[in-house]
């Protein structure tokens, strides 16, 4: 199988079981990813494929050959940290960590889909117009991803720092 | 989890022909519900066929009726600008449901065919007559917070999970279908299936019969339709229960027409057309709402730990249609 992983050509030869996730963790060795629950409900997993989040831990690889998948491990440019990693060490948007690489990518994932005007459960109209990332907003797009340390005000704060337009810098 | 052969579909001739070669085969969709079954050998295919690269258009046609390829991401339906102005309840209702990982990677089809959340279900150390025909059903005197309160059986207590169908079976859609006979469509709400004495024959398909879109029948007063769910957390949770609702009202205040649907309360969907046909005509007031959905819910039963859903039930309704009458959103 042929994937594009963090911007490199990888080629695996795995059981048709594995799902993405494992197939990162034991099989390319990138840890970054984490496996929390298993089955869909924490988003400790979560990665983007083609700019898209999603639970790499109910994504069976096979499924995913030749998309571009991008890990907590592609996130840093040649220039140091991603900003939004930056600011999550800045706003204290963790504790344990564990979370942490799923937050990053899923907010990542988010930012985009809100900029293509992807509406939420909170959004009051559904009929047009550019989505305002307000507390609430983003309380629900991020819901899919759990932190048992209840880093969410810091979480929060990264986040809105980083990626909400006109947001004070 | 078992061993099993991939294939990935281009079309879906293909893909029913490639289902066909195998005895156990599964279409694969976003796999969120297969692959955590598929986990737990709940299922336990020998082949998947893959259809996520089947048509996936959302094709608005100027009729005011909507066609949606079984493909389309969920996240892609809810974002569809056709579909949150005509029928903002679809769109509502698949937003309320899951995550936004699980929204990008769950197809409609999928949706359409996710199996119950029943913890008995999942749990091969449980009696289970869904999962083991004949064993027994541990839900009816467990932990049955979460199950049915309508429709049920002796058999079986279990709920469809899904948000998406309850809009679906409110709004009259329509499920197009391939198989090795042919291809044939069929209304949503005669798709899934009550319990009865066989809760493992969930749908009226036939083998490997696929899903090949899903059409939204031109409803011009379902632009102000919604949807509203009760449930545990104010998200990412599976509904309590919920209602999908779409209301007409004449200018001298009386309903001309009303589509009403309920999720977490049964085996299937639930359209509500004993209320549906006790508003219609009947001034659109919180007393005429009331008993429209004690009307619906006359014949519900509660189980040890549920019983409260039938009043749950019955106050959503009432007032998700208060919130459409009086032009709120709910
Ligand atoms: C943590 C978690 C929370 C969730 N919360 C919610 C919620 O709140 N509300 C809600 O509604 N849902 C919820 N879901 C369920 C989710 O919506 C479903 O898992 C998803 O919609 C299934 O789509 P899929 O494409 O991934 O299906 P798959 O898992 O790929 O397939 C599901 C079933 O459909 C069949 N199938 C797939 N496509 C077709 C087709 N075209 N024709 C025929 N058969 C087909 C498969 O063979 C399989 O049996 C949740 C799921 C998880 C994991
Ligand atoms: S490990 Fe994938 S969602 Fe928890
Ligand atoms: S920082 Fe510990 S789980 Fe989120």
């Amino acid at each position: 199988m042929r994937f594009t992983i963090n911007g490199q050509a990888v080629e695996a030869s795995v059981d048709l079981r594995t799902s993405l996730l494992d197939l990162l963790r034991d099989h390319l060795h990138l840890y970054g990813t984490k496996k929390g629950c298993n089955q869909g409900a924490c988003g400790a997993c979560t990665v983007l494929v083609d700019g898209n989040r999603i639970n790499s831990c109910l994504a069976l690889a096979v499924q995913y050959q030749d998309r571009a998948v991008t890990t907590v491990e592609g996130l840093a440019g040649e220039h140091g940290l991603h900003p939004l990693q930056q600011a999550f060490i800045e706003h204290d948007g963790f504790q344990c960590g564990y979370c942490t690489p799923g937050q990053l990518c899923s907010a990542i994932g988010m930012a985009a889909e809100a900029e293509r005007g992807v509406p939420s459960a909170v959004t009051a109209d559904l009929s047009a117009g550019p989505v305002v990332l307000d507390h609430d907003e983003l309380r629900e797009r991020m819901s899919g991803n759990l932190c048992r340390c209840g880093a969410y005000n810091g979480i929060v704060e990264a986040i809105t720092q980083t990626l909400v337009t006109g947001a004070a810098e | 989890m078992r061993a099993f052969s991939y294939a990935r579909a281009e079309d879906a001739s293909a893909a029913v022909r490639l289902a066909g070669a195998s005895a156990r085969a599964r279409y694969l969709g976003g796999g969120t519900n297969l692959v955590d079954l598929m986990r737990e050998t709940v299922e336990q295919p020998d082949a998947l066929v893959d259809v996520t690269a089947l048509p996936a258009a959302i094709e608005a046609r100027s009729d005011g009726s909507i066609l949606i390829g079984a493909g389309a991401s969920n996240t892609a339906v809810a974002a569809d600008l056709a579909v949150r102005t005509r029928f903002p309840a679809l769109a509502r209702a698949i937003l309320a449901g899951a995550s936004g990982q699980i929204r990008n990677m769950a197809t409609v089809g999928g949706n359409i065919l996710q199996r119950t959340r029943c913890t008995y279900f999942y749990d091969d150390a449980s009696r289970c007559n869904k999962r083991a025909p004949g064993a027994g059903c541990d839900a009816i005197d467990g932990f049955n917070r979460i199950h049915a309160i309508l429709g049920a059986s002796p058999a079986c207590v279990a709920t469809h999970p899904s948000d998406m169908c309850v809009a679906l079976a409110a709004l009259d859609a329509t499920v197009h279908l391939q198989g090795h006979g042919g291809s044939r469509t069929m209304r949503l709400v005669d798709l899934h299936r009550l319990p009865g004495g066989r809760p493992h024959v969930e749908t009226e398909l036939q083998r490997d019969e696929l899903i090949t879109a899903v059409e939204l029948p031109a409803l011009p007063f379902a632009a102000g339709s919604t949807y509203r769910k009760v449930r545990d957390r104010a998200s990412y949770a599976f509904a309590l229960v919920s209602v999908a609702a779409a209301l007409d009202v004449g200018p001298d205040g009386t309903v001309r027409d009303v589509r009403l649907a309920l999720g977490g309360v049964a085996h299937k969907p639930w359209r509500a057309s004993i209320a549906e046909a006790a508003l219609r005509g009947r001034p659109a007031t919180a007393d005429s709402f009331r008993d429209a959905a004690d009307a619906e819910l006359a014949d519900a039963a509660g189980l040890r730990h549920n019983a409260f859903k039938i009043d749950l039930a019955r106050r959503t309704v009432a007032a998700t249609l208060e919130g459409l009458a009086g032009g709120d959103r709910t």
